[in-house]
């Protein structure tokens, strides 16, 4: 089962890999089909623009809210779930978080870990460090399970089997399946990763899970899935750990309706989930099942660091829902591996640089024609072009002054495209040389470039008109 | 500096505008209420059933007279061998009484029986504590009485869902029943059988949890249909 | 983004500025030109301050804001009276509504200036429909065009909608609808040049859906999304082409085949 390849590749090899996923017609085709499916069926689920954008605005009303307070929230929460005999643990980095839910599972001597889905637990490479200790982590989700047995990371952050058709995971589990014959049929395929999986959950000493609210008022965690492999993973094993980011704890019980209606509807378009699986404590004496121990690690991972900044900070709204994958023409092109993080597509643009620094990601902020599907569909307004470009600037320029430096700042920064820059302002500056400029291209057509970098990979040259606008008003005032 | 120290310093640390007030969610939901018509038991009833129908869940009409023998009807339809209940709950007596066949309490703690659980156990019984309407959603929390297992492991789950606690929205079952006073360790909301699309995006049931599920929905004698 | 909200439309002006972007000076003056002829029809006096250059743009999209407020200031003292300022381009038109008064936050009387100029700035096809209020006589044959409603157009100035309903007026114009319409095209100014293979995978897709509804010509709003898409079919040496919207609107209202 530690047959992964546990790394993703760089992100600085993005463009190699987005040209070879564009070049690969199948994987294009079955992106496309699959992305047209979600997005028709949320909009199926939006009939009302008007009433799609109160719950919006209230939506981003609680997540900002959330933020605005989320030490004292944070502290609650932990105040909340100590009481109610959870184990609350915190982690400044992915390793941090690894080296917890390690040394938890050694003090039980697992050799077994089930998993629900959790992005966060692939985003800390958790997998990786408990391969290291000896230890499996079985991915129990069927997508995750799927994409796990064939050594591969999730394409996608709900559908993570996306990329895959069903002749090939049916030819994936006759190989890797001991006693699985070779069947197309999903029904017979699902089939068979529940009766492996029935098993494992039956002897997993520990059950990790994600978290998609933490409810400060009541030490609630919130469970979102169709499966029930979570179900599993939370009440069958004897130890139950959930790693979450700082960032998904909301204040009330009351906020969380309008978040899950709006993460189910947004992320597959359903009114709702078949499960949703709230936790607020381990197994109570008398009470015959469910966990004898809990945990929760709470992981920042560079998510202070989105939040040390107003605008940056509103990434931290993100409920996952991944919606803004499904819209995106890029993601749809590209796919999720092309990206090489966790979080592909634009949420994963705007939330990587903070997890890996601007050095290894700084590409990715680029990677977007800015065309606002995003933007436009998330269901929290997170402003995510504005955060593109904002990331742009940093990438390419010194921290602003009163800024502190994000972490690989200014890793793009270059002589030669500062010089542009600066090159393109002084002439369109200067109305006089700017005209100057028009008149000479124009009456230079013929001695176009050919060949103008990625403009002419598949376009004919750009090549000037006869005369400008310019020219023309002018020579009107003339007549 | 732990951690915790460290995460909280730095979150203290960030510039903060000005403090967001708190959201008015009752506001929200009392204005989506007031544009849509007043809902009516009748039409809560019939909006609960059409969502779970979508769901794929089954929803039978029952008596309060004899829903038990409803219950072994639909169990001996189903060729169901043996059916999980709670040990001591309110309704124990009223399934034996009825006579269903293959009656097995949740009587032990799992680790003595998670193998008969997991592998011999056709079915499951539990109660509810309400339904949703808008979303055709099942209210359970599972306690000692009633664990946790009972509505995940067995390929079919029985709900008992009395019409006089289906609500509108979560929001406002949530009220209702006043949540926030105290929560279970477990609170669930059950919406249709388990299910996955992970496979090409074609539906699927019975990924992890029951292949089933079967409302026993309690209404009055002129709601039976 | 989505800042699409209703706007309130003044009357008719007696004057308007044509604010004629980059690409239109150096590209396609010709749609420029049609947009002048299309706003003079309609008794409305156009006014091309000589000195403007650029929106600022391509440097503020591609994170050199220093540069794009340089250039938007050169560009803020140019419409000094209170005319509204006619753009035909969604994403230049979307910069200077939306993005002008941000670049100008921390200085109060810029911020004011810009502000101002951003609450007269127009899309034309917004402008042509809401404040002018044209109403066109088809003079052509029958004809089957597209429209590519670019992303600025469509989620920053909320006008997609406006290109539409000035084709509705052509009588003998059947609009057909291509496949994910509301997709970008793949241009995204600098992120055409930064990602070349994705950029042409998109315009690519868009050609051919565009191509797929058996227009015969499709139709744009912003002179970047037909450029990028006209130079990819040149590229496959196809012969369909795009036009920008204000010459075909002129072309079929009995102008001459717009100027070269």
């Amino acid at each position: 089962m530690n047959s992964q390849p546990l790394d993703f590749v760089p992100a600085s090899e993005f463009k190699q890999r987005a040209a070879d996923a564009v070049a690969d017609d199948h994987l294009r085709k079955s992106f496309r089909g699959a992305m047209d499916f979600l997005i028709g069926k949320r909009a199926a689920q939006f009939p009302d623009a008007a009433a799609l954008e109160s719950q919006r605005s209230l939506a981003e009303h609680i997540r900002k809210y959330s933020l605005a307070r989320l030490p004292e929230l944070l502290e609650q929460l932990e105040r909340k779930l100590t009481d109610n005999g959870v184990q609350v643990h915190w982690a400044e980095t992915g390793e941090e978080a690894c080296a917890i839910i390690v040394g938890i599972a050694q003090r039980h001597s697992t050799k077994l870990m089930v998993k629900g889905k959790s992005m966060v637990s692939e985003e800390v490479e958790l997998n990786h460090a408990m391969a290291d200790a000896g230890i499996d982590a079985l991915e129990s989700d069927m997508g995750e399970y799927i994409v796990q047995l064939d050594g591969e990371k999730p394409s996608h952050i709900i559908m993570p089997a996306i990329h895959k058709t069903k002749q090939q995971i049916a030819r994936l589990f006759a190989d890797k399946v001991p006693g699985a014959g070779y069947t197309e049929s999903v029904d017979e395929l699902i089939g068979i990763g529940r009766a492996v999986l029935r098993e494992k959950f039956m002897s997993a000493e520990v059950g990790l899970s994600g978290v998609n609210f933490a409810v400060a008022e009541t030490g609630t965690l919130c469970l979102v899935e169709n499966e029930g492999n979570g179900r599993m993973c939370t009440t069958v094993p004897e130890v139950h750990i959930a790693i979450t980011g700082i960032e998904k704890v909301v204040d009330k019980l009351d906020h969380v309706p309008p978040l899950f209606g709006l993460l189910t509807r947004s992320a597959t378009g359903q009114a709702i989930t078949t499960y949703f699986n709230m936790i607020s404590g381990p197994r109570k004496p008398g009470e015959k099942d469910g966990p004898g121990e809990m945990h929760l690690v709470l992981v920042d991972n560079g998510r202070t660091q989105a939040y040390s900044d107003e605008q940056l900070r509103s990434t931290l709204q993100c409920i996952r829902c991944g919606a803004c994958m499904n819209h995106c023409p890029v993601y749809t092109r590209i796919g999720g591996h092309a990206y090489g993080t966790t979080y592909p597509g634009p949420i994963g643009e705007i939330i990587s640089p903070h997890m890996l620094g601007l050095n290894a990601t700084h590409v990715l902020p680029t990677a977007s024609s800015l065309c606002g599907a995003c933007g436009e569909v998330c269901p929290v307004r997170i402003p995510i072009p504005e955060l593109l470009v904002r990331l742009r600037e940093e990438a390419q320029h010194d921290a602003r002054p009163g800024h502190a430096p994000l972490r690989g700042q200014g890793a793009a920064k270059s002589r030669l495209v500062d010089a542009v820059w600066s090159g393109w302002a002084a002439l369109y500056t200067r109305p006089a040389l700017y005209r100057a400029f028009g008149w000479l291209a124009t009456r230079f057509r013929a001695l176009t470039p050919p060949m103008q970098g990625g403009w002419t990979v598949s376009r004919t040259p750009m090549k000037p008109a006869a005369r400008t606008l310019h020219e023309l008003m002018a020579a009107r005032r003339k007549r | 500096m732990s951690a915790r120290d460290n995460i909280l310093r730095r979150l203290r640390a960030a510039p903060q505008g000005e403090a967001p007030l708190a959201p008015d969610v009752p506001a929200f939901y009392a204005a989506v209420n007031a544009s849509a018509p007043p809902s009516t038991r009748a039409s809560r009833i019939e909006l609960f059933c059409e969502k779970m129908a979508f769901w794929r869940g089954e929803v039978v009409r029952v008596r309060r007279a004899n829903w038990p023998q409803e219950l072994r009807q639909i169990c001996v339809e189903k060729g169901v061998r043996s059916l999980l209940h709670g040990e001591a709950s309110v309704h124990a007596e009223a399934l034996k009484a009825a006579g269903i066949a293959g009656l097995k309490p949740y009587d032990r703690p799992l680790g003595e029986w998670k193998k008969e659980l997991f592998e011999d156990t056709d079915a499951g019984f539990t109660s509810t504590r309400g339904g949703i309407a808008e979303t055709g959603t099942l209210i359970v929390w599972p306690d000692a009485s009633e664990p946790r297992l009972m509505s995940l492991v067995p390929p079919i789950h029985f709900a008992l869902l009395d019409a006089d606690q289906l609500h509108d929205t979560l929001f406002d079952a949530m009220h209702a029943q006043r949540w926030s006073d105290g929560m279970p360790t477990n609170a669930l909301l059950v919406s249709g059988p388990s299910k996955t699309a992970d496979i090409q995006v074609t539906l699927a049931y019975g990924a992890h949890g029951p292949k089933e599920l079967v409302v026993l929905l309690l209404v009055n004698e002129e709601e039976m249909q | 983004m989505n800042t699409t909200g209703s706007r309130h439309y003044p009357d008719k002006p007696a004057k308007v500025y044509l604010f004629g972007t980059c690409l239109i000076d150096m590209f396609c003056p010709e749609a420029g030109m049609n947009a002048v002829h299309l706003l003079e029809r309609e008794g409305i006096e156009v006014l091309f301050p000589a000195d403007q250059t650029c929106c600022g743009q391509p440097a503020h999209s591609s994170g050199f804001p220093e540069q794009a407020r340089a250039v938007a200031l050169a560009q803020l003292q140019l419409f000094p009276e209170p005319w509204p300022v006619i753009v035909p381009s969604g994403s230049c038109a979307g910069t200077m509504r939306h993005h002008y008064p941000e670049m100008f936050a921390d200085d109060a009387r810029l911020h004011a200036q810009a502000s101002a100029l951003a609450e007269r700035v127009f899309e034309l096809s917004e402008f042509l429909v809401q404040v002018a209020r044209v109403s066109l006589t088809d003079r052509g044959g029958p004809a089957r065009v597209a429209l590519h409603t670019s992303c600025a157009a469509r989620r920053e100035m909320g006008t997609h909608e406006h290109g539409r309903e000035l084709l509705a007026q052509l009588a003998a114009v059947e609009v057909v609808i291509h496949e994910h319409e509301s997709e970008c095209c793949g241009f995204g100014g600098t992120f055409s040049l930064k990602h070349p293979a994705i950029s042409s995978a998109m315009a690519g897709d868009k050609v051919d859906a565009l191509k797929e509804t058996g227009a015969e010509t499709f139709l744009s709003a912003d002179c970047g999304c037909m450029l990028s898409l006209n130079h990819t079919l040149q590229k496959r040496r196809d012969g369909f082409q795009g036009q920008h919207l204000a010459t075909f609107l002129w072309q079929r209202t009995g102008g001459e085949g717009g100027q070269r």
